[in-house]
């Protein structure tokens, strides 16, 4: 027995070349405007005016006038059907919308596609404008597909800066480089600040002395961060507020060489310093704190 | 008016694929179950609904004779549309009263190319075939005009595709999902048949279906010219077929698309009791050029059978809707 496949065949069936026809006068106006990116309607004996232009009023049957009016380019969509996959014969190759689109001054809808990037920026009532072909030649597809009106720009922002750190900064980033945290004493609140600082936060008062604190501390309160950062090792990483020994208030830093789960308030931490050849006045000379092994420390309210 | 009736009515096991028949192969069998069911060898006018692109064949109809048997010569006429329209030309030719009786069929194989690209081909050549406007874009319009509500679709889908494999000639689809959900009719192959009797030779049967009334009506082409989200051709159509001059019992309609039923219904002023595609309708099985005959078969055949009284017939034809033809089918005058 033979099978189906074995006298299966694929056949073509095509006009090479294309079919011509002619266009009559109403239509023919019609694709002539189209060529110089103008579209046109056409008016019936009761004033309407039809879009595309039919050579008989679909109402009444009786031959249209011979009145042409410019519409558009512009009109409001109608109906509108999302294509997520275009077939090859479809004006545009990616998702874009068929649409029933009401041209300004038209009394009724042309059938054309809306590339609106989105399905969701589709709606009733949308403006859409017709975005022409450079090459155009008298046909429907003159027009490569319509586009929603301007609504939104994208507005660029960038400006160039030369920042230094300030005194303060400054000479932190120093002790940085040194391998120690240099903290501010205010004399008023008997408080000590880290990063150092010239001038107390609660007091306003000047800071005159500068003291050195410890390299370790206590986690007092930390999040596990999920997104990458160019700051952070891998992800997901932890960034914690550290109170180092000697100081009244945190640090922010990163905390490594501990899965991200076992990190807890409380925890005792040291700094993970870059090799002393390898500083710089960076805080990048820290690599993170690191679990020193004690046990946790008691936290203040 | 000369009465008309439907005496014999036979369609395909349809199938979802290309079951390697030629179209007259298809229909030489359907030919043969009517000829039977009708007690006619021979008819006083033959006519016949297909379309050549289908299959890419020119003059598909000339061949399909053969499965007939032209010999010696008959009168035979075709249309390039649904069976059903060349039905309604079989009507016409007996209103002239000198032949008695009619062979109408329609067959098409969807199989052989791409349907949703050859419905294409049927869009005026000037503003909308140049896009590549396909069959489901096109329809796709249409039901974003009607803005039906998604439940009561997919409940249309459910019920066509139950119904559907409870009718031995329908296609054997399983319950709507996401992914297959039904919303178009399936690829199809398939053909149908319909023997049609007039004046004194409808005494010769003893359960008739009347066609009391037949109409077509057809609106503008141009998608953008009427109202999508109703069919004003096919309520005048009912209204010059009489379908409110009594009660409906069935109704089997061309739903190519499930959102058309809401509008034909509406179109047609069905009453809510009235029952809709019994034959699973198009949604179950759709034989291109077949399929609106099929729904006066199906319909005629359940006054045949006597399990309707009166029912509606619906098909249609163009894009969404665009001409429509409804009968009445009644087991009296």
């Amino acid at each position: 027995m033979t099978t189906e496949s074995e006298l299966s065949a694929t056949y073509v069936l095509e006009f090479p070349g294309g079919y011509t026809r002619t266009t009559g006068p109403v239509i023919g106006r019609f694709l002539t405007e189209l060529r110089d990116a103008r579209i046109v309607g056409v008016r019936t004996a009761d004033q309407r005016t039809l879009v595309p232009p039919l050579e008989y009023d679909p109402h009444t049957g009786d031959p249209v006038t011979e009145e042409f009016v410019q519409v558009g380019p512009a009109g409001t969509v109608a109906e509108w059907v999302w294509v997520q996959a275009p077939r090859k014969n479809h004006p545009l190759d990616r998702p874009f919308a068929w649409a029933l689109i009401k041209l300004d001054g038209a009394d009724t809808t042309l059938v054309h596609a809306v590339d609106a990037g989105h399905k969701k920026a589709m709606r009733p009532g949308l403006r859409v404008r017709p975005r022409w072909r450079a090459e155009r030649i008298g046909q429907i597809t003159d027009i490569e597909c319509f586009v929603p009106d301007v609504t939104m720009i994208v507005s660029p922002v960038r400006a160039e800066y030369t920042i230094t750190p300030g005194r303060a900064l400054t000479r932190f980033l120093e002790g940085v480089r040194d391998g120690v945290f240099l903290a501010g004493h205010c004399a008023t609140c008997d408080k000590v600040y880290v990063p150092y600082r010239i001038s107390c936060p609660e007091c306003g008062s000047l800071i005159a002395a500068e003291r050195q604190v410890s390299d370790t501390g206590t986690i007092t309160t930390f999040a596990i961060n999920n997104l990458p950062d160019p700051r952070a090792p891998q992800v997901p990483f932890v960034s914690a507020y550290i109170l180092l020994d000697g100081a009244d208030t945190p640090m922010i830093a990163l905390v490594g060489d501990v899965p991200a789960h076992e990190v807890r308030q409380g925890m005792r931490v040291r700094a993970v310093w870059l090799p002393e050849s390898e500083r710089t006045l960076a805080m990048t000379n820290i690599k993170w704190f690191a679990p020193t092994g004690e046990p946790d420390a008691e936290l203040e309210n | 008016m000369r009465e008309v009736a439907i005496v014999a009515f036979a369609q395909t096991v349809h199938t979802d694929h290309d079951a390697g028949l030629t179209e007259p192969e298809l229909l030489q069998p359907v030919i043969e179950e009517v000829r039977a069911k009708s007690g006619l060898r021979r008819f006083g006018f033959t006519c016949s609904g297909s379309c050549d692109y289908l299959a890419g064949a020119p003059f598909s109809f000339v061949s399909a004779l053969d499965s007939l048997g032209a010999w010696p010569p008959i009168s035979e006429s075709h249309v390039e549309m649904d069976g059903a329209f060349a039905l309604y030309e079989a009507w016409v030719r007996l209103q002239h009263g000198d032949v008695d009786s009619a062979l109408v069929y329609g067959f098409g194989k969807t199989s052989m190319s791409d349907l949703r690209e050859i419905m294409t081909l049927q869009l005026d050549p000037y503003y909308l075939a140049p896009l590549g406007l396909d069959q489901i874009s096109f329809a796709g319009l249409q039901a974003s005009a009607r803005g039906a509500d998604r439940a009561e679709l997919d409940a249309i889908v459910r019920r066509s595709r139950a119904d559907g494999r409870a009718n031995p000639y329908a296609l054997n689809l399983p319950d709507p999902t996401e992914e297959d959900d039904g919303h178009v009719a399936p690829i199809t192959d398939g053909a149908a048949a319909i023997v049609l009797v007039a004046g004194e030779e409808i005494t010769k049967y003893p359960r008739p279906a009347y066609i009391t009334g037949i109409a077509h009506r057809i609106e503008p082409h141009y998608l953008g010219m009427r109202n999508l989200a109703q069919s004003t051709s096919t309520a005048d159509a009912a209204t010059a077929a009489g379908v409110g001059k009594g009660p409906v019992d069935v109704a089997e309609l061309h739903t190519q698309f499930s959102h058309e039923e809401p509008i034909l219904r509406e179109a047609l002023g069905l009453p809510e009791d009235t029952v809709i595609n019994p034959s699973g309708g198009p949604l179950a099985a759709n034989p291109v050029m077949a399929t609106g005959l099929i729904r006066i078969g199906e319909a005629a055949q359940r006054v045949l059978d006597g399990t309707a009284r009166r029912a509606v017939a619906h098909a249609t034809s163009g894009p969404c809707l665009q001409h429509n033809l409804v009968a009445v089918l009644s087991s009296e005058v």
